[in-house]
Order: structure tokens, then sequence, then C-alpha cells
């Protein structure tokens, strides 16, 4: 599993990448009420913003974190935003992406990066 | 930027693991690990503490502290009985709100609770305007507010006199040792008491409190959402300088003595202004707007009246996730003409209109001991 600074974790699948956000960017948001996922089907490029979460404090935006096509979104979340919270590693992931470019995978955080970089 | 000021209750927020932010001057608790949605839910179903001791405190003593104080405020202060309180506003000279307050009939002297964010200011306005009445900002002590169906039975416990206040009742009553001073009112929509406690006894009392399985701790966030719920205005954002009370909602303050032909018509700052709004109407009227979906419409919002085109009719001023209603809540102002209940409009949120319906305030029944 690797991690973007923008507290995403990644999962390959197969030939997908599965993605969510960690339990850290989870616990900070706090209760989240609202989730809007790309539609199946979008092609996307690195930074896009194609997630929304709204946390009963504020918005914030999932970035994309490689080019590619999102293949699958978890469509649960929209009835059931507080999975997020319950499960942010496992039932809580947003979308599958098929990446076209694998390469900004090289520059992501592995386990132990990550928790340096929450100073965990 | 100086360094923050910190309430009487400071080491038990930090104790209970507080999520403290910076607000209004002072370092506040904006959660507890339980989180902002289960703190809402159980203080609708039970019991919450909140700390509101960055909020000020003032005594008004005078021979006619009533009468001076009417100067100053819309209300009928003369005729409040003793042992009362009552919501007020400190209005401008175009009428446009200055603060929102409480303030009670203490027999000897009337005893005002006003916005942290605002309090300088006040005490300031008071003490310049209010000639023969003495001004005194109280320091020494904490406020704190129990609000949910269980405070009456938990805060009975203490001291069973409180069971027989009602709404707006203020009294002195000694809990935990210590003179507190009592109101049955609160800011959650909910029956409680909001307890102005010596300085030094706060965190005695806030500890027994919290030793009771019907309290929980409660921070700013969940305060937030319970009186958005309520449908109660929050000063600089659903009010301000540049909103008279009748467009606000808030006509109903206004007592008819202040009001056009009364005993005691006018005579506080923007009286003409805010006495022709009463009579003609407002051209726009603070509402409830509940968003159709699932997205939350926040302060700030654009409302339109189409789905497509057009300019901007209105914008909300709070919103959000209402715990109680289970969906997003929020209330701003729109002309008068499209303020009836159940009338359609669209808030544009990311680019996207999306239909959001005018709703009677409160969004959930009050739960007042009247």
């Amino acid at each position: 599993m690797k991690f973007t600074e923008e507290h995403e974790w990644l999962l390959e699948e197969g030939d997908l990448i599965v993605v969510g956000i960690t339990e850290y960017a989870a616990e900070q948001l706090g209760d989240i009420v609202f989730v809007e996922l790309p539609e199946e089907g979008t092609e996307v490029t690195k930074d896009d913003e194609i997630v929304v979460i709204e946390s009963v404090k504020a918005a914030s935006d999932i970035l994309a974190p490689l080019d590619g096509e999102i293949v699958e979104v978890n469509s649960a979340l929209v009835d059931n935003p507080a999975k997020v919270n319950e499960d942010p590693m496992g039932d809580g992931w947003f979308f599958k992406i098929r990446p076209s470019d694998l390469s900004p995978m090289d520059d992501y955080m592995d386990d132990a990066g990550y928790k340096d970089f929450i100073g965990d | 930027m100086t360094d923050l000021l910190t309430t009487p209750l400071h080491a038990l927020h930090l104790e209970l693991g507080a999520k403290m932010v910076p607000f209004a001057g002072y370092e506040m608790p904006v959660q507890y690990p339980a989180g902002i949605m289960a703190e809402h839910l159980h203080t609708r179903a039970k019991a919450g503490l909140f700390d509101v001791s960055h909020m000020g405190q003032v005594i008004l003593t005078g021979e006619d502290v009533a009468a001076g104080f009417e100067a100053l405020v819309p209300m009928d202060v003369i005729g409040l009985a003793e042992g009362r309180q009552r919501y007020g506003l400190f209005t401008d000279p175009d009428g446009g709100i200055l603060d929102d307050l409480m303030f009670a009939n203490r027999g000897d002297h009337l005893f005002v609770v006003v916005n942290a964010a605002c309090k300088d200011d006040d005490i300031a306005h008071m003490q310049a305007a209010l000639k023969g009445v003495t001004v005194t900002p109280v320091r020494d002590r904490a406020l704190i507010a129990l609000q949910g169906p269980a405070a009456e039975g938990v805060l009975a416990g203490l001291a069973p006199s409180v069971a027989g206040m009602r709404f707006m009742d203020v009294a002195t009553v000694e809990l935990e040792g210590a003179a507190c001073w009592v109101s049955r009112s609160g800011y959650t929509g909910e029956d409680g008491y909001e307890i102005s406690v010596p300085a030094e006894s706060a965190e005695a009392l806030a500890r027994r409190l919290l030793a009771h399985e019907d309290v929980m701790p409660i921070g700013l966030g969940a305060r937030d959402s319970l009186r958005l719920e309520a449908g109660l205005c929050l000063y600089g954002h659903d009010i301000d300088g540049g909103t008279l009370p009748t467009e606000a909602g808030l006509a109903w303050a206004i007592q008819k003595v202040r009001r056009r032909g009364g005993a005691r018509e006018g005579g506080f700052p923007g009286a003409e202004a805010v006495l022709d709004q009463i009579e003609a109407g407002p051209e726009r009227r603070r509402v409830g707007l509940l968003p159709e979906g699932r997205a939350p419409m926040r302060e700030g919002v654009e409302i339109y009246r189409d789905a497509e085109g057009g300019k901007p009719v209105g914008r909300i001023t709070s919103g959000g996730f209402g715990p109680s209603v289970g969906g997003p809540v929020a209330m701003g102002y729109v002309p008068a003409a499209l303020a009836e209940q159940g009338t359609r409009l669209f808030g544009e949120v990311r680019g996207k209109r999306l239909p959001v319906t005018v709703h009677a305030l409160p969004f959930v029944a009050p739960g007042f001991k009247r």
C-alpha cells in the first residue's frame, strides 16, 4: 500500500489501483455526511479534483493520484457516507482507477514513510 | 496577534481530549473525542455540558438602570419582572444589529450576557451611552450551559429548586457550595440552564455535572449545529450591522410598549428605521432553507429563483448538516415575495444549482419548559 501527502491510500488490485483516505484523514475530517463520486468511465488527470467529501465541519476534495480511467466507484458511500469514518481503509474506499501512467507510484510513501509524515 | 485567552475550564477540556481551536480570542473546544455528530445527538437525547465562559457577562447598576438600558435596546426592560430574563438586541443609529444578548432583572441590578466577539465593543458602547449607570464587566466567573431533556433532572440532583424554574427564569442557586446565577435558557432549542459560576468553583461544578451518566461534554461544533436546527441566529453570520430586526425575523423580541403607539415608543438607536420596517414589512426575510439532496449548503451559497440563469436573489448565512434532521439544513435571506414556506429555490454548490425549499424555523421542535 502506498500513501500520498493528501492522505490517500493506494492499493494495487490486479491492474487497478483502489483509492481511499487514511484513518488519520478520516479522523481529522470528523463525521462525514456527504460524498460525491465521479462517474464510472471518467478519464482523469493526476491532481484533478474528482471526489468531494463533506464532514459536519467542512468540505474537502480528493485529488486523482494518477492519470487514468475511473472504472468503479463505491456508490454505497452516497447513501452511507459514515462508512468512511467506520472503515476508511476497507469498506470506505472511494474508487478504482485503471492507471495509464504508474510512475507517480514511485514517489508515494510507504507505510513507514506515511507514519513519519503524520508524525505518528 | 496576542496570545489566546483561556477559560477556567481549559485544563479540563484538555484532560477530556478536546480538539481546541481559536474562537473570538479564546482557545475553545470545538469537539471532544465522541465527535460533533454524537455530541449533538446526545444533547437532544440526554444532556450536554458546554463551556461558554468566553461570552461577556456584565452587571449594570444605578438608580434608573432599566430606563437607562431602554435607551440602547428596543426591548421592554422596565416591564421585565424581577427574576426574569429576556432576549435583546443592541441597535445602531441606522437600526442595524450591533449584537444580540440576554438581559435579566436581578432586583438591584441588570445582568447582561453578550457575544464573545462583541463584548469589548458592547461594554464600551454601554459605558459611553449609559449615564448614571455603572457598567461592571464580570471577569471572575465562568459560564456553563447544561442543555437537553435530562438537564432538569441532573441539575435538580444538586439543587432541587431548579426544577421549579420556568423558561427564562433567573435565580441565585447554590451549586457545589458556590453561589451561582442560574437561568433556564440556552442556545440549543432544548430545555436547559445557563450557569454563571465563580471561576474558582467552575471546574468542580463541571466535574460534578459530567460525573452524571446522562451528561457529556459538548464542543462549539455541536453548539453550532444545535442552534442552527433550532433556528437561532449566530451574530456576525445571520445578523450583523447590515441587518434590521424585522427582516431577521426578530420583531417578536420588540415588545408593543416600544413600538409605534406604545407608551414608551422608540427612544433607542435607529428607532425610526426599525419601527418603519415593522410597519411596512421588510424587503427580504431570514428563512429556513432545506436542501433536497444530501449536499450541505454552507454560509455564502447563493440562492437563485430558477434552476438556470438569472442573478442571485439571496444568500445562505448559516448552513451545514443537521444531525437530528438527518440531512443538510440552512438559513439565509430571500426576497419577501419568495419567503413563503414551501417555495422552491436553488442554491449553487460547486457550480451546480441544487433545489432547496423554504422551511419553517426551527427545524426541530423546541423542548422549553414554559
